[in-house]
């Protein structure tokens, strides 16, 4: 934090620009840019910390919070001081009682140490710091959402624009960043922007925490540098796929993201590779599955996730999710058609891009992409049907 | 008839401090309120309310929203059982079923002596512990069923 304060606010803002440092919750939009987007001259400022780490197959972030708030208190510190904010606040998902619970404790012993307060370190800098925990709903993850829960109210998201930079935590401008990006702040000071940049691929800088889960030997979270090749993530690191079954598919970045086929698994794991292969690095949660899945069981299964989170006030997102799985429940339990798979098409479409938040169009992942890449799966279960039809 | 403790004061002191607006104050009051009751009712909703200057059907309103507050009366331990897709590709429906047999309540519910409340759950973050649940504030990863009856079986 030395190293902070030697600097002006506005040096460290332009330091993380350079780093390439992109958000790591899910939307990767470069951290440095989003803090310049303040709306200037307008005080009190807020800092927001999303810790509502729900994306399915993500545990990164929970893995931080519980071995090293320190880092994430040292992460805060340092982009408050950057963006001249003297409030934060970090919003837990309702069920990381723990890990708020060790975090009080951190901000404590951080306080008696003279870290947070009142001029802090000498600095002229002041910051208190909170823990706020949520009481169980995806969408607090999306930042306008969480800023409508942090502010007392249903966790429905914003129109936007206005931006949390512009007008956030209670009307006034706000810094809302992921767990993992505040966490890599204080590495980007003191080793230097040029560092970081040099590590990743072009647009793609740095390192990324991954969560490898699902059919793999070894599930665990990994820390990569950016371009590093999904095989190598999947075979070296994680062990290979269980019993050695054959790999069927995999979804690079959590369930939102557009299922690949195995025959995309050299992809590297980077932001624009990934984006070219047909799908998303989002919150960086690797799911893998094998041979012995079925895909419209899986699609089934994270189609119900959506339906249940969808917060309901945009009419495409409550109904076309709900829908979507009722139509997936029927073609599971033999009860599809050729028809059924084309409404889903069709929904899908009614969707994307015209809910009012991203759950929509995260929604629509699973599905489109399993109609996409597997419909052999689809057309087994509509034979099925047609079959004990006919046998009747 | 539901009443705030002087505890409970005290701690709503400390809580509304946080924030510079009281309302910001509503879900932790009503995760106090659930965390001692196990449950908030119509008489909780109109205290908090009392206290934070809103309605008690704004106070429903926002309630009914998240999943962590329940209406009814739960049990000591609630298990929350994650059935998203990291956990379904690892055996979950089958352990939930498990459980669900174990502690005579399949599908979910709450035991008749009041002990457990069992519940699928969406993901709880932790992917990579799969299968896995929440009972009350403790993660369990990696189940089987021996490591379900290991649990359950020592909750006192």
């Amino acid at each position: 934090m030395q190293k902070a304060f030697a600097k002006k606010p506005e040096e460290i803002v332009e330091m993380v620009k350079a780093s390439g440092l992109r958000g790591r919750g899910g939307a990767g939009f470069p951290a440095g840019l989003k803090w310049s987007f303040l709306a200037k001259d307008v005080f009190p400022r807020y800092l927001a910390c999303n810790a509502d780490e729900s994306e399915p197959g993500t545990c990164k972030d929970r893995e931080l919070l519980e071995k090293n708030p320190h880092l994430l208190i040292e992460g805060i510190i340092v982009t408050c001081y950057a963006c001249r904010i003297e409030t934060g606040y970090i919003y837990y998902r309702g069920e990381f009682q723990h890990a708020s619970d060790l975090m009080d404790r951190a901000i404590e012993e951080a306080s008696k140490k003279g870290y947070l307060g009142q001029n802090i370190m000498g600095s002229g800098m002041n910051l208190d710091l909170f823990t706020h925990l949520g009481a169980g709903a995806y969408i607090c993850g999306e930042e306008s959402a969480l800023l409508n829960s942090l502010e007392g109210m249903r966790g429905e998201p914003r129109l936007k624009p206005p931006f949390p930079a512009v007008e956030g935590l209670y009307g006034k401008p706000t810094v809302i960043n992921n767990v993992e990006t505040l966490c890599v702040v204080p590495w980007i000071i003191n080793e230097g922007a040029e560092k970081h940049a040099a590590l990743g691929t072009e647009k793609s800088k740095g390192t990324k925490l991954v969560s490898v889960s699902g059919h793999v030997k070894k599930p665990g979270n990994y820390e990569i540098v950016l371009g590093t090749p999904t095989s190598e993530l999947i075979y070296d690191m994680a062990g290979g796929i269980r019993n050695d079954n054959k790999l069927k598919a995999f979804i690079p970045g959590g369930s939102s993201a557009n299922i690949l086929p195995a025959d995309k698994v050299d992809v590297p794991y980077d932001y624009e590779a990934i984006a070219e292969a047909g799908s998303m690095l989002g919150s960086g949660a690797l799911i893998v599955m094998d041979h012995t899945v079925n895909i419209v069981e899986s699609a089934l299964r994270m189609s119900y996730f959506y339906m249940h989170e969808s917060c309901g006030k945009c009419t495409p997102c409550r109904e076309g999710t709900r829908w979507m799985w009722q139509i997936l429940n029927d073609i599971q339990n033999g009860q599809g058609s050729n028809e059924q798979v084309e409404k889903l098409e069709d929904i899908c479409d009614n969707m994307s891009f015209k809910c009012f938040c991203a759950l929509g169009d995260a929604a629509v992942a699973p599905v489109a992409s399993s109609i996409m890449h597997f419909r052999s799966d689809y057309d087994e279960l509509i034979k099925k049907l047609t079959t004990s039809s006919v046998a009747r | 008839m539901f009443a705030f403790t002087q505890e409970d004061e005290n701690k709503i002191e400390k809580i509304v401090k946080k924030y510079p607006f009281k309302q910001s104050a509503l879900l932790p009051l009503l995760t106090l309120v659930q965390r001692r009751e196990g449950y908030i009712s119509p008489e909780a909703m109109q205290a908090i309310g009392k206290k934070l200057d809103m309605s008690p059907g704004y106070v429903q309103s926002v309630m009914s929203f998240y999943t962590m507050y329940h209406t009814e009366p739960t049990g000591r331990y609630i298990i929350l059982f994650c059935h998203n897709i990291s956990c379904q590709l690892n055996g979950a429906d089958d352990l939930f079923a498990y459980t669900g047999k174990k502690l005579g309540v399949n599908g979910g519910g709450t035991t008749a002596d009041k002990k457990f409340t069992l519940h699928k759950e969406e993901c709880l973050a932790a992917c990579c512990g799969a299968p896995m649940m929440r009972v009350n504030d403790t993660f369990y990863e990696n189940l089987t069923t021996e490591k379900i009856d290991q649990i359950l079986d020592s909750l006192p």
